[in-house]
């Protein structure tokens, strides 16, 4: 190993400089538009080295009450009587300050979740400010997204975040939040809560009302609180389905309205008539973004049989040169694993796979010796009943199966209960749209992976959740509709 | 010279036949004056089950049909019925409706389902949307249909009460297994329509019975799609809408009446997929 702990893959080192911006020793709660001090604090930790970051605020029933009444009087008082057209502006003036601090919190998310740099500065933070330069628009224009019905905001919105993508859900939830007319309270993990609390931040310098978003931080006792208090009218999630499948029962009977965004198992699908070449970045960039800590990551490789062979080889190759390591280095591909509890069940799913029967292979590269790390991993001689198949890893590991026909490639792929997202690789217009056509899933990508965009719609079928979160659909989401 | 009528047997629809309900049971009918009518089947949870795989089964072939074919087919539904009127309105006189009313309730039914023959080629326009990414691809969003709709009727089941709840996720391309509400012989009936309609044999089904006992089943089952449940029962939904967690099931919650015609009626049981493809050579 290098002098550089963190370097691999015969780079120079070219870490991104931290002392351009300041992470508080403590944050507080933002409640009604002040700091509110909660009686329990934990720490959020910097998973590539396991150093303490800051410390932050453990919301408690009490504080969630707080923050709900606040979001409930800011939207009767304020927000509520604000024309479309003035919620727009204040939406625009969020984008442009996160636009401008663009680089602070990048580097913050890649400290805080582990996740390189290149990721959080060319997808996370852009995307974000994306979503409420687009959300901003059409707080003046509802009248025209839903022909022919009548729509009101909907209220107060419990909104409850994963660590995966901490500022970017932060903006996909609360941006057509506000831009529809409702308040926010909104819940970042507890592994990764310093971008949001920065956004809170950014909503004070916009002059954006007290209240109308309130961030507080905490783990599952603070978002049950919220989502099961009884002025949320509507809740908003992203997470496990698991978790996903909890809070639709708590809101069973209740009439609030609700979209969950959860698990996936995504297929991604390369025939041999695919540009191979395109189809093997297409495939690392499916399952290693982000380390693979993505709902629609393309977790499954199906390779039609006549070209396993060549894709596998080449792919192996491609995976020897993935520099996997310091999350803040503009040269790493693969960052840290967000928590010491996500690199458990990565590791057991992974023994399971080797118990089950399945061929393990990883790059030769070494990983650094403090911090959360898993190395980039495929398996081969996958059947559909191994757990690694059917059980979402949410880890840099890929599971490879091969096919024969279009119609096995679809049995195969759409046997499971999640539906998020899918991926197909072929030259073939025709076939193409065959495939799209017959996967159930909410986004499919085509010759392409893992690309978003505020105007795009994202979301399940099945067990994948409930709801469409982005573009037009995405709307409605936040949206009272009469007709 | 004298004539025996030949009472109908009213029996349950299933995979586009009448089978019997497999448990033997019964729901007697009787006319305003108590006098007997009919013994039409009380379905069984199993029944439910048959129907659900009868809907999955054919589930595939209709979705794929075009928009084109499911709105002749949904017109043809309204001419069959339109002929039948007679026949529809007797029944319902024989079960106590002043016969104006049965009038209008056919009419209604008949141009529900005219209406929502004409959405089967628009509603995918006014849903779908091109997005302007940016990024160099070209992507759309679409309706699809969500797959096997379990249909909870309103409670009282007229005519037009029963297809305004069937027509929208039928014409969205969705097979259905309905329950039928307190009219079951006019349920069973409207089964013959659809039978001699052109609908494939198992996009709908109908079932009759007793509403406690089917509707947790029709929210259970993992092979249910979405759930419509047309109810005012704050109990009932809440039960339906626990059972309906395990699979993440749609449910559209509607009050216990006709819905009036929407094209988002249509929405509540589509999915929508966003596709994305590279821009270039």
């Amino acid at each position: 190993m290098s002098a550089n702990d963190f370097l691999l893959g015969g780079f120079a080192p070219a870490p991104e400089s931290t002392d351009h911006f300041e992470i508080k020793k403590s944050y507080d709660l933002f409640i009604g538009g002040k700091w509110v001090k909660a009686a329990k604090r934990f720490e959020t930790t910097n998973p590539a080295t396991g150093e303490v970051l800051s410390e932050v605020a453990l919301a408690g029933k009490k504080e969630v009450n707080q923050a709900v009444k606040a979001a409930r009087k800011a939207y009767g008082e304020v927000w509520s009587k604000l024309s479309g057209a003035e919620r727009g502006k204040y939406l625009f003036r969020i984008a442009r300050l996160l636009q401008e601090r663009a680089r602070e919190f990048a580097v913050v998310e890649s400290m805080d979740g582990g996740k390189p740099i290149r990721e959080s500065r060319d997808v996370d933070v852009p995307l974000a400010a994306a979503h409420f330069f687009y959300h901003a628009g059409w707080a003046d224009k509802l009248a025209y997204a839903f022909p022919g019905a009548g729509v009101s905001p909907i209220g107060v919105v419990g909104q409850v975040i994963p660590w995966n993508f901490p500022l970017l859900m932060a903006a996909w939830k609360i941006a057509p939040a506000l831009a529809c007319g409702n308040t926010v309270v909104l819940k970042p993990a507890e592994t990764t809560p310093l971008t949001a609390l920065k956004l809170a931040e950014l909503f004070e310098d916009a002059g954006l009302p007290a209240g109308v978003v309130n961030i507080i931080t905490g783990a599952g006792e603070t978002g049950k609180a919220l989502v099961e208090h009884p002025y949320v009218d509507k809740v908003a999630f992203t997470g496990s389905t698991a978790v996903g499948k909890e809070i639709r029962r708590s809101v069973a009977g209740t009439g609030k309205k609700f979209t969950l965004e959860l698990g996936g198992k995504a297929a991604n699908i390369v025939f041999e008539d695919a540009a191979v070449n395109e189809a093997v970045e297409g495939i690392v960039n499916g399952i290693f973004f982000n380390q693979g800590h993505v709902c629609c990551a393309g977790s499954r490789l199906f390779v039609q049989e006549s070209i396993a062979d060549t894709v596998i080889k080449k792919l192996k190759k491609r995976m020897e040169s993935l520099v996997v390591g310091n999350p803040l280095d503009k040269n790493t591909d693969v960052g840290a694993i967000n928590s010491v509890e996500q690199l458990e069940r990565i590791k057991e799913l992974v023994k399971a796979g080797k118990e089950e029967g399945a061929c393990i292979w990883q790059p030769s590269g070494g990983l650094p010796r403090k911090g959360n790390w898993f190395k980039p991993t495929l398996f081969t001689e996958c059947a559909q009943s191994h757990r690694i198949v059917q059980e979402e890893i949410f880890g840099p590991v890929l599971v490879i199966q091969t096919f024969r026909n279009p119609q096995e490639a679809l049995t195969k792929a759409n046997n499971t209960p999640y539906g998020l997202s899918g991926g197909v690789w072929t030259d073939k217009g025709s076939k193409i749209f065959k495939m799209t056509a017959g996967l159930n899933a909410g986004v499919v990508w085509a010759n392409t992976f893992n690309k978003f965009d505020p105007t795009s719609p994202f979301g399940g079928y099945k067990e994948s959740g409930i709801g469409r979160e982005g573009g037009l659909h995405g709307l409605s989401a936040y949206c009272n509709l009469s007709h | 010279m004298s004539h025996l009528g030949i009472p109908k047997t009213y029996k349950l629809f299933i995979g586009g036949k009448f089978p019997r309900t497999e448990s033997g049971r019964i729901l007697e009918v009787r006319g305003p004056t108590g006098e007997f009518l009919a013994n039409a089947s009380r379905a069984s949870r199993k029944d439910f089950r048959n129907a659900v795989v009868a809907a999955r089964k054919a589930s595939g072939g209709w979705a794929k049909s075009t928009a084109y074919l499911k709105g002749q087919i949904l017109y043809r539904i309204a001419e069959i019925l339109d002929g039948r009127s007679d026949q529809f309105v007797n029944e319902l006189v024989g079960q106590g409706l002043p016969e104006t009313k049965a009038r209008t309730d056919v009419s209604e039914a008949v141009d529900l389902l005219v209406h929502y023959a004409g959405w089967s080629d628009k509603y995918q326009a006014l849903f779908s949307t091109v997005n302007p990414v940016a990024s160099p691809h070209f992507n759309f969003s679409t309706p699809e249909p969500v797959g096997v709709v379990g249909i909870i009727a309103p409670r009282r089941g007229s005519l037009p009460e029963l297809v305004s709840a069937i027509a929208p996720a039928l014409v969205g391309g969705n097979a259905v297994v309905a329950l039928a509400g307190e009219s079951a012989l006019t349920a069973i009936s409207f089964a013959e329509v659809l039978a001699t309609s052109d609908v494939p044999g198992g996009i709908v089904n109908i079932l009759t019975g007793h509403r406690d006992e089917l509707v947790p089943e029709f929210a259970k089952h993992m092979d249910v799609n979405a759930v419509l449940l047309c109810s005012d029962d704050a109990d009932e939904r809440k039960i339906a809408e626990l059972e309906a967690v395990e699979n993440l099931k749609r449910m559209s919650l509607q009050p216990d009446r006709s819905l009036s015609p929407s094209p988002y009626h249509i929405l509540d049981f589509q999915e929508i997929k966003t596709t994305w493809h590279p821009v270039g050579v």
